[in-house]
């Protein structure tokens, strides 16, 4: 009988976990934004810093967006490594210009002479009714201006792992955290949002995607909570003896494109599913990877499940019919089998 | 005046340089693009945005800088980053799109950053103050007393970022000069046109902080009003706002007709120019002679040719070098 018991962590307090060991390890690391002080962030990525670290370091904010992420940038090509927290993505329109304009250019602006390492975190995702202003992933968006890396883990052991990477990267970091993924007692269970997450530090390296299911039939490539509908779907279409592999990409700045092409290579047929918006993103460009790396390996075209091009909507039904579902990933996934 | 007389040969030598190097540009960069005018063509392409007349914003400050002091600047950056000591060569590089330049040819006029001394501005309209903000977040927590100071056209100060900016930086008391350079024209729009008060220095009282206005671009007196707010921000007590009415010489860009601005408006601002009044007084109040004009004019001139000269002796980039520094490698 062994003595040893693996701790389970959920994804938002190993979130929580590796900010605190980097502020241990860095004094240059500190945190703002809103609400990220006494209420540890509305969805729990700053929880217990400032009992640990004080309000010089876990700093609350006004409502500026621009202004405090506009100072992050400056803090950081001043010897700092911020985490500045936009609480929801959908807010980026109050304060775009600081992270698109300033934020992503000065590196290549300054001929590589000036660092702006902040991490951006931000909360994206819908599927519990808070409508069109609350509920949007966006990863296509910033993904698609240069000079940010785009992260976007899935569950607890890679959120800490990026997390840490994201710190310790030199470069601005755009940390995007599924609401569906934190394990927050006010959202939907999901079961795969506590996992075993080793204690001390670690990397999980910011580039490189995940098998996080192994199959021969067909490639699920997604993204964030939505790993999870197709791991779920991949459950159903193995009773339907189809063998579904899902990769799970955990950035799309920089995609792993090598990781895209050698799946599609093994299992010969491509699924991308995607809550973000249907067209200009995600999964056209993974598509076109696809395409250009392992065109002659393709037994069928490759399909795509995505948030279609709307506004996401309020009522339950109207947005559960959006957001791809497992039901949806099993139609497509089983479509792409079907002989032609 | 109660200056310490090399101060104000700096600022007088100072401006010298800056006008020159304004003049140079101007020059060179319509060299190669008349009769018919294509922003696209010659030596110096795209935009230009030249700040003769604006001299004294930049001057004033310089002799209460200190080494690590940040500055943030806008579209029209020259005279602050020459007045900050920015690498004259490599700026001129920049400027001229080549390898040797500040950012190896990637920013141009508009994107002028360097590490020491600590320089950087932005083309977007108020969108380096908030940076100022961060600036001076850092110097604090590192204990240092460097301050940061802002720069921005009375045009910015009706951006959402200026009281952003202002209230963070006086809600945290933290080392900040707000700077406005006030030219009265946010391209052909007038402030009475833009703004609903008459000075943007009262702006400073709806945050709680010092609200200074330098009245007739006289250096001398940014020098008093600067030196007062970066001995407060040095010593811990805060922001300030300060508000120095300006001039802009020359159009907003070059190439600008500048149509909207009058003709008697354009004869006072000349008849005003900064450079030949502060020279003037430097004169009747024998702190410098002819002679000594002629010379600093010379040395300042040769200064700027021998920038110029770096700059167009210098290689431009290698076309696939576009791909380089997007992102940072890992260093440790």
């Amino acid at each position: 009988m062994t003595t040893t018991t693996e701790r389970k962590l959920t994804t938002q307090k190993a979130i929580a976990e590796a900010v605190a060991i980097e502020m241990q390890n860095d004094e240059s690391v500190f945190v703002m934004g809103e609400d990220v002080g006494v209420y540890g962030g509305i969805f729990g990525a700053t929880e217990g810093l400032l009992a640990k670290f004080g309000p010089e370091r876990i700093i609350d904010t006004p409502i500026s967006e621009t202004g405090f992420i506009g100072a992050a940038i400056g803090a950081a090509i001043n010897g700092m490594r911020p985490v500045v927290e936009l609480m929801f993505v959908d807010f980026f329109g109050v304060c775009m210009d600081q992270i698109y304009n300033n934020m992503a250019k000065i590196h290549y602006f300054s001929g590589g002479n000036i660092k702006v390492p902040v991490v951006l975190t931000t909360a994206v995702g819908g599927g519990y009714s808070d409508a069109g202003q609350h509920s949007q992933t966006l990863w296509g968006t910033f993904a698609h201006l240069p000079g940010m890396k785009v992260v976007v883990p899935s569950n607890p052991y890679d959120a800490k792992g990026l997390m840490i990477a994201a710190i310790r990267d030199d470069n601005p970091v755009v940390y995007m955290f599924h609401k569906g993924v934190l394990g927050l007692g006010w959202m939907t269970n999901n079961p795969r949002a506590t996992g075993v997450v080793p204690e001390g530090p670690y990397e999980v390296p910011i580039g490189k995607a995940n098998v996080v299911r192994e199959g021969s039939d067909l490639t699920i490539a997604t993204i964030g909570l939505s790993v999870h509908r197709a791991l779920d779907a991949a459950e159903v279409l193995a009773a339907k003896d189809v063998s579904a592999e899902v990769l799970d990409l955990r950035s799309l700045v920089p995609l792993d494109r090598d990781a895209i092409v050698a799946s599609v290579k093994k299992t010969h047929r491509l699924l991308v599913v995607d809550e973000d918006y249907h067209s200009f993103g995600m999964t056209g460009e993974v598509i076109a990877t696809c395409i250009e790396g392992a065109f002659d390996y393709l037994d069928a075209p490759p399909a795509r499940v995505a948030t279609p091009d709307i506004p996401i909507p309020y009522s339950h039904p109207l947005e559960t019919w959006a957001l791809p579902s497992v039901d949806r990933i099993v139609e497509a996934g089983s479509s792409l089998l079907v002989t032609r | 005046m109660d200056i310490p007389k090399e101060h104000l040969v700096d600022m007088y030598e100072t401006m010298v340089k800056i006008r020159r190097f304004e003049e140079r540009i101007r020059e060179l960069y319509f060299a190669d693009k008349l009769p018919a005018f294509d922003i696209a063509a010659g030596l110096i392409p795209g935009e230009m945005h030249l700040a003769a007349g604006q001299e004294p914003v930049a001057v004033g400050m310089r002799p209460h800088l200190k080494a690590g002091d940040a500055i943030t600047a806008t579209h029209r950056p020259h005279h602050l980053a020459i007045a900050q000591g920015v690498d004259l060569n490599k700026m001129a590089a920049e400027i001229f799109g080549r390898e040797t330049g500040l950012g190896r040819g990637k920013g141009g006029h508009m994107h002028l950053f360097s590490v020491e001394p600590n320089f950087g501005c932005a083309g977007i309209i108020g969108e380096g103050i908030p940076v100022a903000v961060g600036a001076a977040m850092a110097f604090r927590h590192r204990k240092t007393d460097n301050v940061a100071l802002s720069y921005f056209g009375e045009g910015a100060a009706n951006q959402g970022a200026f009281h952003e900016s202002l209230n963070l930086a006086a809600l945290w008391k933290l080392p900040v000069v707000f700077v406005c350079e006030d030219n009265s024209y946010a391209i052909s729009v007038p402030k009475t046109a833009s703004t609903a008060i008459a000075d943007n220095s009262d702006r400073a009282s709806a945050y709680g902080i010092p609200g200074a206005l330098v009245a007739n671009n006289d250096p001398v007196a940014v020098y008093e009003a600067m030196g007062e707010a970066i001995a407060r921000a040095r010593r811990g007590d805060g922001p300030s706002l300060i508000e120095i009415k300006t001039d802009r010489l020359w159009g907003h860009f070059e190439g600008d007709a500048d149509a909207y601005r009058s003709d008697e408006f354009k004869t006072a601002m000349n008849e005003h120019d900064p450079l030949a009044t502060f020279g003037k007084r430097l004169l009747d109040e024998a702190i410098l002679n002819e002679s000594d004009i002629a010379s600093i004019q010379d040395a300042m001139h040769a200064e700027v040719e021998a920038a110029l000269e770096f700059a167009m002796n210098s290689p431009y980039p290698a076309p696939e070098s576009a791909l380089e520094h997007v992102f940072a490698g890992r260093s440790e």
